[in-house]
């Protein structure tokens, strides 16, 4: 590479071009995995109740997701009567904005992130904050009252969980002594017994009985967050059809659909970096020393994918597997078992942290 | 409930136990055998007393059965046959009129039973959608049709059952 070259890519214009094309590629492969990751959801909640799942489109079904995006985008727009048509169309651009734009902080490999920013744990919180908006203003615009009680829910729901989550990655964030996500991930580094689902070091032991429980929290947490079962009530396919989404078809449901899996994904994954050390492989790995730097972040990818895959397996077994909650039972698991547990646990590792052998 | 029973049930609600135990009968479950019929292509099991579309039967020699005797339209609990009768050309008694509403009928094979010649059937065909109400309404012709193509199965079914006749 020449002198003129590496000064075009220093300069606004080149840099804006890296950052769009990062923004590209992650895009693409997020869009790619969420296709897999619904066939591997169907898969999984088929094989529980011995069913085989797609398996018409492509080799094993593969490309049923495929086959799914043209058949929505074929799919007649309807907008119904009565329906402010400016919101009834903003709403869901408004969730994959939202669902899409976490991305930007998620470390994925050393060095690879898009915006390596020093807050990343609370933009992902603003943004999740704001996901809110796009199921409200499309179960309001919908002019119809299940898809606005729906709306309502969903908006409880997320609002009550969202303090416990906040919690929770409070103890991770006074664990860590960060909020940057990627230095977060870089102090897990070593082994997965200085993961912080196992107190984050050999020394902090007897923090394991703390942060394991955070762990399972945020896990559960993160599937009343999304909407998951058997957190689902916002969508409730019994009693309110498809909850906020009842009115939608066509391009803006594929929208609502895309956002609510990514936004799994980004769960899963922001589990596996909060507490199961990231792209961290589970043993010291001294023997990349030597390796190119391209084959070494390949082979932390290789660990986040895999820790990403199992904490998504989980959430899918738990949605094949758990009864959906009544509401009341959502909101006192929430706000009568999350958020003292948590509370408790934030007291307890700050004053690890004050009184304990780091001090 | 008592206060040790509630302890006992607060700690396996925070150790998951019950989730666990799901856990590990859901990944059972994963394992087995797909239940799954792919349809068109695979078909569960059939049994021979099955009783799907009505069928006209044939002696072998070519004759209808049916001899008009209008006990299968007496029978008939749901009223969905209609039978008219002349003496036909060599005197033999035969229907000018067979029709049954497929859309009347309740399948419940009281025809089949009351027949005494084993001229109207049921046979195992489940396959008979169509895309108008009218199409449902057969007459003699079609009876006779049915009778024809599924007539090798008809008597595989009936030979099958007869021990039990």
């Amino acid at each position: 590479m020449t002198s003129t070259a590496l000064d075009f890519w220093a300069t606004p214009l080149g840099w804006s071009l890296i950052t769009v094309g990062q923004i590209l590629l992650v895009t693409v492969v997020l869009l790619l995995s969420v296709a897999f990751q619904i066939y591997g959801d169907r898969k999984i909640f088929a094989g529980v109740q011995m069913r085989k799942g797609p398996n018409v489109v492509g080799p094993f079904g593969l490309l049923q997701s495929f086959a799914d995006l043209g058949k929505f985008v074929v799919k007649e727009l309807v907008i119904p009567a009565g329906a402010d048509k400016a919101v009834f169309l903003l709403a869901p651009l408004i969730s994959v904005t939202l669902a899409l734009g976490s991305w930007a902080v998620m470390p994925f490999g050393p060095g690879w992130i898009v915006s390596n920013i020093n807050v990343g744990v609370l933009y992902l919180f603003a943004l999740s904050s704001l996901g809110v908006y796009g199921i409200i203003m499309g179960g309001w615009a919908s002019n119809s009252k299940y898809a606005f009680l729906g709306s309502l829910r969903s908006a409880a729901q997320m609002v009550s969980y969202e303090v416990s989550i906040g919690f929770v990655v409070i103890t991770v964030i006074l664990l860590a002594g960060s909020m940057n996500l990627q230095q977060i991930v870089e102090s897990q580094s070593g082994g997965f017994w200085n993961w912080y689902m196992f107190g984050g070091g050999l020394a902090n032991w007897p923090i394991l009985l703390v942060t394991f429980p955070m762990g399972v929290i945020f896990f559960i947490s993160g599937l009343a967050e999304t909407n998951r079962p058997p957190f689902d009530l916002p969508e409730a396919e019994s009693e309110l059809v498809a909850g906020y989404a009842v009115e939608y078809g066509s391009t803006p449901y594929l929208l609502f659909y895309l956002a609510e899996m990514s936004n799994i994904l980004l769960m899963s994954m922001l589990f596996a970096i909060l507490f199961l050390g990231g792209w961290q492989a589970p043993f010291p790995t001294p023997f990349t020393a030597d390796w190119a730097p391209t084959a070494v972040s390949l082979f932390a990818f290789m660990w986040l994918f895999l820790k990403t895959i199992f904490v998504f397996f989980m959430n899918a077994m738990v949605r094949a597997i758990v009864p959906r909650y009544r509401y009341d039972q959502l909101m006192r698991l929430g706000w009568k078992v999350f958020l003292p547990t948590s509370l408790v646990a934030v007291v307890l590792i700050a004053a690890w942290r004050v009184f304990g052998p780091q001090a | 409930m008592s206060f040790s029973a509630r302890v006992t049930q607060a700690i396996k609600g925070a150790a998951l136990m019950d989730f666990v135990g799901a856990f590990g009968l859901a990944m059972k479950y994963m394992v087995r055998p797909k239940a799954t019929v792919l349809y068109p292509f695979e078909r569960g099991p059939q049994s021979p007393r099955f009783r799907g579309e009505h069928a006209l039967r044939r002696y072998p020699n070519g004759e209808e059965r049916c001899i008009a005797c209008k006990l299968c339209e007496a029978i008939c609990p749901a009223q969905a046959i209609t039978i008219e009768a002349e003496p036909r050309a060599d005197g033999s008694r035969r229907t000018t009129r067979y029709d049954i509403d497929m859309v009347k009928c309740i399948y419940c094979g009281l025809c089949q039973e009351a027949c005494p010649v084993d001229a109207i059937v049921e046979g195992p065909n489940t396959e008979f959608a169509v895309e108008t109400r009218e199409e449902l309404y057969y007459d003699k012709a079609r009876l006779l049709d049915n009778g024809d193509r599924w007539e090798r199965l008809i008597a595989k079914n009936m030979e099958l059952d007869a021990p039990y006749r």
